[in-house]
């Protein structure tokens, strides 16, 4: 060891490490989908990491995560095993929903990681609910729920955000905003564009947060996550950030100004936190060699998974149920 | 010798929650007006001052929040019953039901298991009109993943509920609205029923009438009225819309050679429309006569009573259709 | 929709043998027709190009209810007016091949329609004419339904087209039968052209197989345990026709003032010239007396046009042609009685081949919509009963109905000397209201005297 014994360094520079996995994993998935190997919708989280994994620092491993379906960075700061991410959306028997979900669409109920949900505001209904389980029983869990800002103008925001305030459902409601649902500006489709005061309104303690900042997410949602937990109902969190990439593969991103991506870049929240920190160009390199490391490994997991038999295409569609009836 | 309780189709589904809320504790029941007012249909009535409003939650009127939050809740461990007042409302929550209760198992490879009941009333016949009164559980059926059950019976009103709350998946009772006040007996110690399979209401050797829910009685009335013509009709009952007791209807039709399906839905596109077929598919060389369906009006239901009395099936139109398949031509 | 009866006010189209755009001629069965009395086949009125088809098959409708629009086969040199002006012109038809010179199209029926040449394909000229045969878009159509190869047939029209009814002969049509009913015949080993379908639209069921299986089984091996005799299946197909004659029966006894006149003719001659001349002919054409009674009925009327017509807006309307109504009693009970077309010109051979024909298709529900409509006075015989004499019911809107008994063995004086003859009783029920007594006995008077010259009617 050539560092002095640093907690907050060290917690930090995990931090750092978790958001390089991130980026670099998606990076990869970028790359492997112009090679035809990934299908389907791909929505990478380039630029978003510190919400992630400074929000996920708040939870405990009994506390529930419902997510979007730009969802490959919850669910590796959740710790769902980069190998069944990546075999997922190789659309492999080994994948983490077995191949039938794909990059929107990543489970692990055994982290309590309750997918990525692929309509928007269609996850909230869904964290009341286990929140309401988890009240009913008496349970003193979280229920961190992901959502975009376009989830805003969806109704059942609104339903949950009043249902949640009403019955004091432990929730905590990450929002994150980027700025744009798909190709639509904020401003272009709300009228007031404060997401924290609209939830306000609901009489749920809410609050806007810097969200190219992983300290300061982990902050907010360390605050925010304890009051939940101690029965002071539902609270919400507007994680302001950016994506630096465009939508999903699919989108030539002409709905934005190069130099706004650019002025947005500027904040990239693991240069600012390497920087913030002091992380050599040794450590840097030490970390990017253990994260590609675990990407090769995922990758050449994925690549050997073996495929669904075309004969359990239609399992899952009821429970399999055991014994006798 | 059981003893025998007079009562009715309300009191017994409402029996039927009862008994589930005592049984189980992870069971409870949300839904608009479900509580302080007693269910829209005076279903939940008293259970409130039972149960406690932790277990008979009222909630706002959220469709879409309040079924999702039951598939939360069925995803965390509990076993919520969801009221949603008709089917017609269910469509604010059809996103719910159809992209996630009835999606989440398979699109997590196994994971998700949903074990959520959600009751509702379906059917015309109380002058309800175009937006209480349609009867869409032939949609609902169309979707994997769910099961659909319709009580059409006192005993089926009364033992459904537990059996629905065993299955660990997604389960939707559509009780047809015209059947509440139906009175009749039931055993006392009436328990759980089996929901796979169809069941013979009255056996008959010259046609099959297939039916479910609401129209099971007017099936029953005709067969009454053709019997006096000298036309006995079998009046199967299908209790589950999905998955469906194929082999019930096809041992039927393979013995009298002639189906009627009777069916509230719209014709086009439709549950009489798959009961059809699957006859045509599995007993076509058993057929002596076109397959005939008794369907509603292709409107909206009107409110004026004549006209929704013609838009949705009659016990005439059943027993006219039942003479043009087991009669001769002309 | 045709009015095929008198007594019939609505019909159910069955089948469409004709297509949107489908040429056809005036005469081509366009069709299948389902009355109370019977499944007949609607022909078509004009030529031209088939618009629309304006009634699903299987529904019912009013008589005089448009079924289909037809776009009329223009002059051969105007220019054919396009059904919808988006589209290629249709083809114009060729012009019809001239009769030959002096040949009379006998009745104009469609029993030997002539089929239009092949019109060019939508593609103009570029294919060549593929064939030297030619045949008409219904006949391409049937022959297509039916798998027949058109180069495989010998054409029998005028000029060598090929009918429908060459493509019929070549494959036969497709009994409509229910599954079930397809099933047990093949198990009762039953062939479902022999079998009288009882279902709807004429379609053979279950029961009947099982009586046809019945039928054709020896008496004996009836008790023992064979599937259950049919019982009833055509009841309502009955019922029915029961209703369909007792409307027109009533509205006959209710509106036409009958008068009944009795002839008991000597036949004498007219067996004895039957004996001789069937002696020569192998059975098949071997001629019955009801041939003979038929065709003097017919000819008589000649003498006497009176009776043969139509009584309609209060007036007697004459028929030009004599279409003999025969009538026919079904062998599941209910009767029909469908014209023979022209009788009174009929050679005696045709007629009676004609009348063989006529019984086995309305005992199979093939007949055609004219044959139903057509009758101008009706004739019926139920000497084969043992009845003496018949008093009938005049057909509305006939005016007359012929009425034969049993020929029977009688004491007949001649010339003052007592012997025994063959005697028929001739009946005339006449309306009232378009004849008198008088012209019903002169017409009596010459059914009898042609039955003393039977070779004069042969």
């Amino acid at each position: 060891m050539t560092h002095t014994r640093d907690p907050v360094g060290e917690h930090r520079r995990e931090l750092l490490r978790q958001m390089l996995r991130i980026r670099r994993f998606e990076e990869k998935c970028a790359e492997l989908y112009s090679a035809a190997e990934i299908r389907g919708f791909l929505h990478l989280y380039i630029g978003e990491e510190a919400v992630a994994v400074g929000a996920l620092q708040a939870l405990t491993e009994e506390d529930n995560v419902v997510s979007t379906y730009r969802e490959h960075g919850h669910a590796l700061a959740r710790g769902v095993p980069a190998s069944s991410i990546m075999a997922e959306m190789y659309g492999r028997a080994t994948g983490c929903s077995r191949g039938r979900g794909g990059s929107m669409h990543l489970f692990d109920v055994g982290r309590r990681f309750y997918g990525g949900n692929a309509i928007v505001a269609g996850g909230l209904p869904i964290a009341l609910g286990l929140a309401l389980a988890d009240r009913l029983r008496g349970d003193r869990r979280v229920t961190a729920c992901f959502f975009g800002d376009g989830a805003a103008a969806e109704g059942e925001f609104h339903e949950c955000l009043n249902l949640a305030a009403l019955w004091r459902l432990p929730v905590l409601f990450s929002c994150e905003n980027n700025l744009y649902a798909m190709g639509t500006a904020l401003a272009v489709e709300h009228k007031e564009t404060d997401l924290a005061v609209r939830a306000a309104t609901y009489e749920i303690p809410s609050w806007p947060v810097d969200g190219m900042d992983v300290v300061a997410v982990e902050e907010a949602a360390r605050h925010a996550a304890e009051a939940v937990r101690e029965g002071g109902g539902p609270h919400f969190l507007e994680l302001r950030t950016y994506r630096f990439r465009a939508h999903s593969m699919y989108d030539p991103d002409r709905y934005r100004d190069k130099a706004e991506i650019e002025a947005w870049k500027r904040h990239d929240p693991i240069d600012g936190l390497a920087r913030r920190e002091n992380v050599t160009r040794d450590e840097l390199e030490l970390i990017e060699k253990e994260v590609a490391a675990e990407i090769s490994e995922a990758i050449e997991f994925a690549e050997a998974a073996p495929l669904e038999p075309v004969a359990d295409l239609t399992r899952f569609v009821h429970s399999e149920r055991t014994g006798a009836g | 010798m059981n003893a025998v309780l007079k009562t009715t189709y309300r009191e017994a589904v409402r029996a039927a929650l009862r008994e589930a809320l005592l049984r189980d504790e992870r069971v409870f029941l949300m839904g608009e007006d479900v509580g302080r007012y007693g269910g829209c249909f005076a279903v939940s009535l008293g259970l409130l001052e039972e149960f406690g409003p932790e277990r008979i939650r009222d909630t706002p009127l959220s469709e879409s929040a309040f079924v999702g939050a039951g598939i939360g809740a069925a995803m965390n461990g509990m076993r919520p019953i969801v009221e949603i007042m008709t089917v017609n409302f269910s469509l604010l929550a059809l996103d719910q039901i159809l992209n996630n209760a009835a999606t989440l198992l398979h699109m997590s490879g196994g994971q998700v298991p949903v074990p959520l009941v959600v009751r509702m009333t379906t059917g015309a016949g109380r002058q309800l009109a175009a937006q209480h009164s349609h009867s869409l559980e032939g949609w609902y059926a169309h979707i994997p993943g769910l099961r659909i059950l319709a009580p059409a019976t006192l005993e089926d009103a009364r033992g459904m509920l537990w059996t629905a709350l065993q299955d660990p998946d997604p389960v939707l009772i559509f009780e047809h609205g015209s059947l509440y006040n139906v009175a009749g007996e039931l055993p006392a110690d009436t328990g759980a029923v089996g929901i796979d399979r169809a069941a013979v209401r009255r056996a008959g050797g010259d046609v099959s009438l297939i039916t479910y829910g609401g129209t099971l009685a007017k099936a029953l009335d005709a067969a009454g009225e053709l019997s006096g013509d000298g036309i006995e009709a079998e009046v199967i009952d299908l209790r589950s819309l999905r998955p469906l007791d194929d082999a019930t209807v096809i041992d039927s039709v393979r013995r009298t050679h002639r189906a009627v399906v009777v069916d509230e839905g719209w014709r086009s596109g439709s549950l009489s429309a798959e009961i059809t077929t699957r006859i045509v598919e599995q007993a076509f060389y058993d057929l002596d006569a076109p397959i005939e369906r008794v369907c509603t009006a292709e409107v909206p239901i009107p409110y004026a009573r004549h006209l929704e009395e013609a838009a949705i099936p009659q016990v005439a139109d059943i027993v006219d259709a039942v003479h043009r398949v087991v009669g001769a031509g002309g | 929709m045709p009015a095929l009866g008198a007594d019939m006010d609505a019909g159910t189209l069955t089948e469409w043998l004709v297509h949107p755009g489908d040429q056809v001629e005036k005469g081509d069965i366009v069709a299948i027709i389902e009355t109370d009395k019977s499944t007949v086949e609607a022909e078509c009125f004009d030529s031209g190009t088939i618009g629309e088809l304006l009634v699903e098959p299987g529904t019912r409708v009013p008589v005089g209810t448009a079924l289909a629009t037809i776009t009329m086969a223009a002059p051969v040199s105007a220019p054919v007016p396009a059904a919808e002006p988006h589209r290629p012109k249709p083809p114009e038809p060729e012009p019809e091949p001239e009769p030959a010179p002096g040949a009379r199209v006998p009745s104009a029926r469609p029993r030997t329609r002539r089929a239009p040449r092949e019109a060019p394909g939508p593609g103009g000229g570029r294919r060549p004419p593929p064939a030297p045969k030619v045949s008409s878009p219904l006949v391409r159509h049937l022959a297509h339904q039916r798998g027949v190869d058109l180069g495989e047939i010998e054409g029998t029209g005028p000029s060598g087209e090929i009918t429908r009814a060459d493509v019929e002969h070549a494959a036969p049509a497709r009994v409509k039968a229910s599954p079930l009913a397809r099933r047990l015949a093949a198990e009762l080993n039953v062939d479902l052209a022999t079998v009288t379908g009882s279902g709807y639209g004429g379609a053979i069921r279950a029961d009947d197989v099982r009586a046809g299986a019945k039928a054709a089984r020896p008496a004996a091996r009836l008790d023992r345990g064979e599937p259950r005799p049919a019982e009833g299946p055509a009841a309502d197909r009955l019922e029915s026709m029961r209703q369909a004659i007792a409307r027109a029966m009533a509205r006959s006894k209710r509106e036409i003032p009958h008068y009944y006149l009795t002839s008991a003719i000597d036949l004498a001659r007219a067996m004895d010239w039957l004996r001789r001349r069937n002696r020569r002919l192998p059975v098949e054409d071997r001629i019955i007396p009801s041939a003979l009674l038929l065709k003097a009925a017919a000819v008589a009327l000649r003498e006497v046009p009176r009776l043969n017509g139509f009584w309609a807006d209060d007036g007697f309307v004459p028929a030009d042609r004599v279409h003999l109504g025969v009538a026919i009693s079904l062998r599941d009970g209910g009767l029909i009685a469908p014209a023979l077309h022209d009788a009174d010109d009929l050679p005696l051979a045709d007629l009676m081949a004609g009348l063989r024909d006529l019984v086995a298709r309305a005992r199979t529900g093939r007949l055609r919509g004219s044959e139903l409509t057509d009758p101008t006075i009706t004739v019926t015989n139920l000497g084969d009963q043992g009845v003496e004499s018949v008093h009938g019911v005049i057909y509305p809107p006939q005016v007359a109905l012929v009425g034969f008994g049993a020929i029977l063995d009688r004491p007949w004086a001649v010339d003052g000397l007592l012997g025994v003859r063959p005697v028929v009783s001739a009946t005339l029920s006449a309306d009232h209201r378009a004849t008198d007594g008088r012209t019903g006995g002169c017409y009596l008077q010459a059914v009898d005297r042609l039955l003393q010259r039977p070779e004069e009617l042969s």
